[in-house]
């Protein structure tokens, strides 16, 4: 157990060093130089200047050796667009909004979409069933930027029950959260029903109904806890989508968060700042399956701690 | 009533007609064909994506119109027998810039599922069938990569390659690939130590003979459904780039960029702007799903969900 623990935890940190890696090498041998990108060339001193404040003038072996020094001080360096803004700054800006609302999706996918895959898991083959059925394959199909517009159009600009943009009041949540939680919901519950199903008619649920167990007994203390563990390996991806996805949801709806800051950044060219936010959320994406992964040896005692023959 | 010898007649010897209660001989393809068959929302999906395809060839050819012709005249025409889809804010005819976008939207989708298909089966394929110290080396690598963020290695890969439609494919493929490499060798592996293989082997097969009448076969149904799940995948995460100003650049258009251009439209109800591209990926996605849903199920009837 904690050997499976150690070796998850040092594929996590050579995982989160070549990444680091790979993003500082990529960003550097990106064509063109971020102080010249109105296409007039800066007086010289300027730019020497300029290239001292971000060390560009050193080797880029010292460059990156004083990357990793400061990476390991928490400190991911100024923006070049805006010298007077630094990278911890702008993800201490952005970071509580997608935070929250990549929170309030995540729950509401996971208690969706379980829900969803039992109650039409119970109704195998009926109505609930399918309309759940469709419901996973829109998730599935439909863009979130498909879906955000909709309810954009729908719920705030026809009906007007919520806000259409911007950020705030807990009803500026909504309709983003929905947005995100869609295809997550369509996954869990996919996953879930299928789940439920094949658990329902395994041996031990028919010694539970023999018993004279309740229906509620039996499907939540017995069907459900097996069904959902599959879940749980997933969440790791899922926390993935639903961050990448707010990209592009936080830029529908004018939210404040890091999805804004990134895009700017590649509007601007900006590296410090795309590379900050790639560092900062692959190590946020990796640690968090990391966790998963111990949570979920620690939930399945049966699985295998060699971590070699995992499913793929 | 006497029974004689007479009231009886030998039965033929027949051996052939002795073992005539199987069913006809099918051949593997020929079994999951049947199966797919009655599958009827697989089938759907397989026509919609024929007419997908047939439009996006003919789509701009038997419209009248350019797709990056523009006309201030003509700007935000709503769906009209000149205009079938409309026209958005150059005036450009949405139907053919519609089909034009499904040109680039499927080719992307096509191409990254086929690179990865070529780079996962090769790098899975060996990694499983040589085993031990080159599979643990190998699959060491591929499970550091598959901790990184897809979206933002590829969104990384753009921004430093530049958007264009090439640098989409190779940014997609530099890690789709992954996932094909994974199943494929977690496949062969399990393959290989099976007791026909073996046998196989014991009787003295060839390691390409073994590779060619039993791994290939035995793996093919799996690479055929994660093939068409990668390509909704590919065009959707395409879609996401162009959305965030990463991807195709004008005046060519994918169906991403146009939902991107359509955005604003919610709100100025030129609706068909967005409505058109945004459908066109969703019934995509949607057919290719249904599609790789239903050849799982026909290619290994045992999962079937």
């Amino acid at each position: 157990m904690l050997s499976f623990i150690l070796r998850r935890f040092v594929s996590m940190i050579v995982t989160l060093w070549l990444i680091i890696t790979l993003t500082f090498f990529l960003m550097h041998a990106a064509p063109g130089n971020p102080f010249e990108k109105e296409g007039k060339g800066l007086p010289d001193a300027v730019a020497a200047n300029l290239n001292a404040f971000y060390n560009l003038d050193k080797p880029l072996i010292v460059q990156y050796g004083l990357y990793l020094q400061n990476l390991v001080k928490f400190d991911l360096g100024p923006s070049i667009a805006n010298s007077s803004d630094s990278v911890n700054k702008i993800i201490a800006r952005g970071f509580p909004v997608s935070f929250q609302l990549g929170l309030v999706a995540i729950l509401f996918a996971i208690v969706t979409g379980i829900a969803l895959g039992v109650v039409a898991a119970l109704r195998h083959n009926r109505l609930i069933d399918y309309v759940a059925m469709v419901i996973a394959v829109i998730g599935i199909s439909v863009p979130s930027f498909v879906l955000a517009s909709l309810l954009i159009k729908y719920l705030a600009v026809e009906w007007k029950l919520f806000p259409t943009a911007t950020w705030g009041t807990w009803q500026h949540v909504v309709l983003p959260a929905l947005a995100l939680a869609f295809s997550p919901i369509a996954i869990i519950a996919r996953l879930t029903r299928t789940n439920m199903l094949e658990v329902l008619t395994a041996e031990y649920i028919e010694t539970a109904r023999a018993k004279g167990l309740s229906p509620a007994t039996i499907v939540f203390k017995h069907a459900l806890r097996n069904a959902i563990l599959p879940v749980v390996t997933l969440l790791g991806a899922l926390i993935a989508n639903i961050l990448t996805g707010s990209f592009v949801i936080e830029k529908i709806f004018a939210i404040p968060g890091m999805g804004k800051y990134f895009v700017a950044g590649i509007n601007n060219r900006d590296y410090s700042v795309i590379m900050g936010t790639t560092v900062f959320y692959s190590t946020l994406l990796i640690f968090m399956m990391f966790v998963v992964d111990v949570l979920y040896s620690i939930i399945d005692p049966r699985i295998k701690f060699h971590g070699k023959e995992r499913e793929g | 009533m006497i029974v004689s010898d007479e009231l009886f007649t030998p039965m033929r010897k027949d051996n052939l007609s002795a073992e005539a209660i199987v069913r006809p001989q099918l051949t593997y393809w020929q079994e999951a064909w049947l199966r797919l068959r009655g599958n009827k929302l697989a089938l759907a999906g397989l026509v919609i994506i024929i007419i997908l395809g047939v439009m996006a060839i003919a789509g701009p050819i038997i419209s009248p119109h350019d797709y990056a012709k523009q006309s201030m005249i003509t700007k935000n025409q709503p769906p009209s027998a000149e205009n079938w889809f409309g026209t958005d804010d150059f005036g450009r005819d949405v139907f053919t810039r519609v089909w034009h976008g499904a040109r680039i939207s499927l080719f992307v989708g096509l191409m990254a599922a086929l690179i990865d298909f070529f780079i996962g089966v090769l790098y899975g394929g060996i990694a499983g069938y040589l085993g031990g110290r080159v599979d643990n080396i190998m699959m060491r690598f591929v499970d550091i990569l598959y901790g990184l963020p897809y979206l933002l290695v590829v969104i990384l890969l753009m921004v430093v390659m530049g958007s264009g439609l090439v640098t989409i494919i190779v940014a997609l493929s530099a890690t789709g690939w992954i996932g094909m490499a994974r199943t494929v060798r977690g496949q062969v592996l399990q393959m290989k130590n099976s007791e026909y293989v073996l046998a196989a082997k014991t009787m003295g097969a060839k390691p390409f003979y073994i590779v060619r009448k039993h791994l290939l076969p035995n793996t093919i149904g799996i690479i055929i459904v994660y093939v068409t799940l990668s390509v909704p995948s590919a065009i959707f995460a395409e879609a996401f780039l162009s959305f965030l100003g990463l991807g195709i650049q004008a005046p060519m258009a994918s169906w991403g960029t146009m939902a991107n251009d359509g955005l604003p439209t919610i709100l100025s109800g030129h609706w068909w702007r967005l409505f058109f591209p945004a459908f066109f990926i969703s019934m995509t996605m949607l057919a290719f799903n249904v599609l790789g849903d239903g050849l799982r199920d026909a290619f290994d009837p045992k999962t079937r969900r």
